[in-house]
């Protein structure tokens, strides 16, 4: 089912051969506009958060390939709220498909592969300029980080939508988290106060996104609350914030009461 | 012409009855403040010195009144017009007595002034709790800067209805607004000043109407540049929004010659 689901949005997609590769492209050279924010900085300075260019390249990559797998699969939940105003939301709940599933594919937007494909060629590419000399144990975190990442975020956009049953105005609350999360990710965690690392570790992991298993890879020192081994936390973690992300959308969906059609 | 008036006055009443929504883009607008001056901070920090002729004073200024100006002047666009084209709705607003644009902005006045009051000056009052503002030395500074907001908005008012009016042409323009949005956001300065930039980007900004929409009301509200550069800039920002107007004109007249509504 999962197959047919999902088969049928990608075979559509595929389709308007011209407008899918319009889509991806406008999607890749986003993601390069949205780097230039750190080469600027990185322009004036030698190290940011005590990372080099190459080293920040690695970190912004993984971000953004783990953002945009995120992204790809369950990004289109941030318009949840449009289904509940609407009563859209009773069709797919009568339907015999977990409502999660549905929503996931019903939105699939694989022109966000352009995203991915720059992430993870920057990504590639820094790691090797950086230097990165793998073990066995280094190799296999490097492989996974993107796809753990991914993870996360995507567990942040489940609990973002799975608020929107109370929250319903208030949608644009779970982006500090979800886009503000992304944000945080990308970028070397030691630039951020105390207060700010905290949040962005151990409420929101997004520093154990890209930045942590950066300086696993590397071998670099971490900051202060982000020491190097908070780069192997990331599966554990991903797989405690499904959990929440599960809880809390089952809560929503019980609370769910119909915008009456 | 009083017809104007109602329309921006409910405009205001309209917008101004979400609450729950404008608290949360308040909230949201606050955290990517945070999220932004660290970063500028942190830059700052580590080179040791100024940067692009910014103090970290003048640089955390400038986050907060860039988070306070995205709102009013939608940086991330809008789609009413587009979408109108694409359905073509677009058809009956054609038939009103009064013109596309002055319709549109009669809304946008109204819904600019609640967005400069429900989302503007939040951010910058957690700005002050958080790290404080720059004030400007000269008292001039207040009216220029004030007057510099408002033609930022009516820049980027334009520069949107540009975009959403190649939906004659184009039908979807979603590709093309992300791609603007993206640009606008990069080459307005609101990602970083401009006066950081390597000095070929700073050149390619400055052709552009971009810096009118962000650098320009910033740097004349917050006083980093004197009351005699805010003039020039106001200067530029109103020659902008003439071209841009008369761009925007014209494609509202070819698009209305060239417009196919199918269905009926």
């Amino acid at each position: 089912m999962v197959r047919t689901l999902y088969g049928s949005r990608i075979r559509a997609q595929l389709s308007y051969r011209a407008s899918f590769a319009a889509d991806a492209g406008s999607q890749a050279l986003l993601s390069i506009i949205e780097f230039l924010e750190l080469w600027v900085i990185l322009g004036h300075v030698d190290t940011f958060g005590g990372l080099t260019l190459v080293q920040v390249m690695v970190v912004f990559g993984l971000a953004s390939a783990a953002f945009a797998i995120a992204d790809l699969a369950f990004g289109e939940i941030d318009g949840l709220s449009t289904y509940i105003r609407s009563g859209k939301l009773e069709t797919l709940l009568v339907r015999p498909v977990p409502l999660l599933l549905q929503i996931s594919s019903l939105d699939l937007s694989l022109r966000r592969l352009g995203r991915f494909v720059v992430g993870i060629a920057m990504y590639i590419t820094a790691l090797v300029l950086a230097g990165f000399d793998p073990t066995p144990a280094t190799m296999v975190l490097a492989i996974l980080a993107p796809v753990i990442g991914g993870g996360i975020f995507s567990a942040l956009f489940v609990m973002a939508g799975a608020l929107q049953f109370w929250l319903i105005d208030g949608r644009e609350f779970a982006n500090a988290f979800t886009y503000g999360g992304n944000y945080v990710a990308q970028n070397p965690a030691a630039v951020f106060a105390l207060p700010m690392r905290a949040l962005f570790t151990f409420v929101i992991p997004a520093s154990l996104v890209a930045y942590a298993p950066t300086l696993v890879l590397l071998d670099l020192p971490g900051p202060m609350l982000v020491p190097t081994w908070a780069g192997w936390l990331g599966l554990p973690v991903a797989l405690l914030a499904w959990m929440l992300a599960l809880l809390l959308w089952r809560a929503g969906v019980r609370r769910y009461t119909g915008a009456g059609g | 012409m009083p017809a104007y008036g109602t329309l921006a006055a409910a405009t205001f009443r309209q917008y101004s009855t979400y609450r729950v929504a404008t608290a949360a883009g308040v909230f949201t607008n606050s955290v990517f403040g945070l999220i932004r001056v660290s970063i500028l901070l942190a830059a700052l920090d580590a080179s040791g010195q100024e940067i692009g002729g910014y103090t970290a004073l003048q640089a955390a200024t400038y986050v907060w009144l860039g988070q306070a100006l995205l709102a009013p002047i939608e940086a991330f666009g809008t789609r009413t017009i587009g979408e109108r084209v694409r359905t073509g709705e677009i058809a009956v607003d054609l038939l009103r007595p009064a013109p596309l644009l002055a319709v549109h902005l009669a809304q946008k006045v109204g819904r600019a002034g609640f967005l400069l009051l429900g989302r503007g000056l939040p951010p910058l009052l957690v700005g002050v709790l958080v790290t404080g503002l720059a004030l400007p030395e000269s008292p001039w500074s207040y009216p220029l800067g004030i007057l510099s907001v408002a033609l930022a908005i009516l820049v980027s008012f334009l520069a949107d209805a540009i975009v959403n009016l190649s939906a004659f042409w184009l039908v979807e323009m979603r590709g093309f607004q992300t791609l603007y949005m993206v640009v606008m956001n990069l080459l307005s300065g609101f990602l970083i000043p401009i006066t950081w930039f390597p000095s070929w980007l700073e050149s390619l900004a400055r052709i552009t109407p971009f810096p009118s929409m962000v650098q320009t009301p910033i740097d004349a509200l917050s006083g980093r540049i004197t009351p005699a550069e805010a003039l020039v800039g106001i200067g530029l920002q109103i020659l902008w929004a003439g071209i841009l107007a008369l761009v925007a004109q014209a494609m509202v007249r070819a698009g209305t010659r060239s417009l196919e509504v199918q269905g009926g």
